[in-house]
């Protein structure tokens, strides 16, 4: 049996189609239902919908043999997983953003409020940039109005929200999509299953990837 | 005389402790007790063979820095002796104290492992994966032990024109066997098409010795990649022919953290334990870095990650409560007591029923000094 965790939300339920679509299809995972574990005995899955943010917590302490999480999550917390596969999902990028009418003033240290705190980092101590790092849990783009920070380390889809907020993306940090992971003593003891798992979800994503 | 390994009283890992030491006293390793400190300087100037960097450090009474020891391997080979022909040959079991990479804050581990100092060769490389494999199967039947050699990356990044940080990022991936980004890192930095797939059949290729080292010939190694796998294959032809080689498996993925090993690596791995519970390889160039010019393997088995092995224990925390009140005669109390713990096994006496202590039969004194069960068992 392989446990599966699943990023609750759109992109979850678009990585399961995924899953179905490569045989691995559970179909009580469709019913209108509070419950939060699936199981399909006769494919070998059972899956679980935690919050995204969570998915490489629970597949690296082993709870879960495998998982969907997003790039900006591993890249924040850095778990010790394998990262087997990009599903090209999800996809959208880290970006520096502010004010429209933002000029850097290098002689200053750059005050940046952000969720991923160690993206942030990372990045400006690549660059060799002095930074305060703000770290805020939600509507982070409220923080350059009000002057809280001067610049956002945020992700960016479609960047209509930092448009209706008079932002704009500066600078593209990395592209972001979802990524399949496994826990690396899982890996071991199932290689075949979640091999074979693996394999079929990068065809699918080899097939897709020519369609469109 | 209790016997430590079968008695009941010990924790699974404090009775592996000592079929460990059995094990290792059995092959001529010796044990080596050492103290909880060490002089700071020493573990700065060899910082690069610490798995993390930080260290407690603290002053003696004399003013002297020293540190609580992070690591064994540094204060054992200090030791090893430089004589031809020979291996000095070292078991402990220490607590080394480290900064957890989840938590972020420091942590007592409790180790137990081997070092084999000295002129090592092909038979001590053996000895040492085969005792840490007879170490994994002391501890369950499920295991993996995986083997790796740091000489093929290394051998094959040698060939790599670009800077040590593209470098360690390709060692990054290859240890998380991330192969669409390792392709992409490649592309960027105009890594050529040869060296990439080269390593991306590195992260790809993994499972049993001989099935591996049957694909590795097709991959075409060659210089110092192809000296490691010549090597690999000297001593996997070795265990293959052992009890256990069915566990043994070949991954190349064993390369992150493990800066201080140069040659043969191997992490085992426990069934339903998440993380590996023992690591060790081959780490000459810290023997080169002390100016002695011997090689060195050795592994350590993390007892701390074994604990979810342990179980719940019992149902009951004693076999029976007695109860007794503050009239009764304290000489009555201790010969009952005696007779329970004859009748029923371990025995607690309490005036009142504690309110999470389980136990199994209740019992009351008699007017006579004896006990009498309360309600069913």
């Amino acid at each position: 049996m392989i446990n599966v965790a699943l990023p609750k939300g759109r992109l979850g339920e678009k990585v399961y189609e995924m899953f179905e679509a490569s045989g691995y299809e559970c179909p009580s995972i469709k019913e209108n239902s509070r419950k939060l574990i699936f199981e399909n005995e006769e494919k070998g899955v059972r899956y679980f919908w935690v919050k995204p943010s969570d998915v490489a917590i629970y597949v690296e302490r082993g709870a879960a043999d495998i998982g969907v999480a997003g790039k900006d999550i591993l890249l924040e917390y850095e778990p010790d997983v394998f990262e087997l596969l990009d599903l090209d999902i999800g996809k959208c990028r880290m970006a520096v953003a502010a004010k429209n009418d933002f000029r850097d003033n290098p002689n200053k240290t750059l005050r940046v409020a952000t969720k991923f705190v160690n993206i942030a980092k990372t990045y400006y101590a690549s660059k060799g940039r002095d930074i305060d790092v703000i770290e805020l849990n939600g509507s982070i783009e409220i923080a350059p109005i009000l002057g809280l920070s001067d610049v956002i380390v945020d992700i960016v889809e479609t960047g209509t929200t930092l448009k209706e907020n008079d932002l704009s993306p500066f600078e593209t940090i990395v592209p972001i999509s979802a990524r399949l992971i496994a826990n690396k003593s899982a890996f071991r003891f199932k290689s075949q299953a979640i091999e074979d798992i693996a394999e079929k979800l990068a065809k699918l994503t080899e097939d897709r990837k020519e369609t469109k | 005389m209790i016997d430590p390994i079968n008695n009941d009283l010990m924790k699974f890992e404090e009775s592996l402790i000592f079929r460990l030491r059995s094990l290792y006293k059995g092959y001529g390793y010796l044990p080596y007790k050492m103290s909880k400190f060490e002089e700071y300087d020493f573990y700065l100037n060899n910082k690069d063979f610490l798995t993390s960097t930080n260290v407690i450090a603290f002053n003696d009474t004399d003013g002297r820095l020293l540190a609580m020891k992070p690591d064994v391997t540094l204060s054992i080979i200090k030791n090893a002796s430089e004589e031809q022909g020979c291996t000095t040959k070292y078991y402990y079991n220490e607590n080394v104290y480290r900064v957890s990479p989840r938590t972020k804050s420091y942590r007592e581990i409790m180790q137990t492992g081997l070092e084999c100092v000295g002129d090592v060769g092909v038979y001590n490389m053996c000895e040492v994966l085969s005792l840490a494999a007879k170490s994994l199967g002391m501890i369950s039947e499920d295991y993996v032990l995986d083997i790796s050699h740091m000489g093929i990356l290394a051998g094959v990044l040698a060939e790599v024109e670009a800077d040590d940080a593209v470098k360690s990022s390709i060692v990054e991936l290859v240890a998380s066997k991330n192969v669409h980004d390792l392709e992409k890192l490649c592309e960027a930095n105009g890594i050529s098409n040869d060296v990439c797939n080269k390593i991306a059949a590195l992260i790809s290729i993994h499972g049993s010795m001989t099935s591996v080292l049957a694909r590795l010939d097709k991959v075409g190694f060659a210089g110092e990649a192809a000296n490691a796998v010549a090597e690999l294959k000297e001593i996997c032809g070795v265990l293959c022919a052992e009890d256990g080689a069915d566990n043994i498996r070949l991954d190349f993925s064993l390369a992150n953290d493990m800066s201080y090993y140069n040659g043969i690596v191997f992490k085992g791995f426990i069934k339903d334990l998440p993380d590996s519970v023992l690591s060790g390889g081959r780490y000459d160039r810290l023997l080169h870095k002390m100016g002695k010019s011997l090689g060195a393997i050795g592994f350590a088995v993390y007892l701390d990650v074994l604990e979810p092995l342990t179980g719940d224990g019992k149902e009951y925390d004693v076999d029976a409560l007695l109860l007794y009140c503050d009239e009764d005669d304290c000489g009555k109390v201790i010969k009952a007591v005696e007779a329970a713990r004859e009748a029923y096994g371990t025995v607690v006496a309490e005036k009142a029923i504690p309110q999470k202590l389980r136990y199994r039969v209740l019992l009351k004194m008699d007017k006579n000094g004896g006990v009498a069960p309360v309600g069913k068992e």
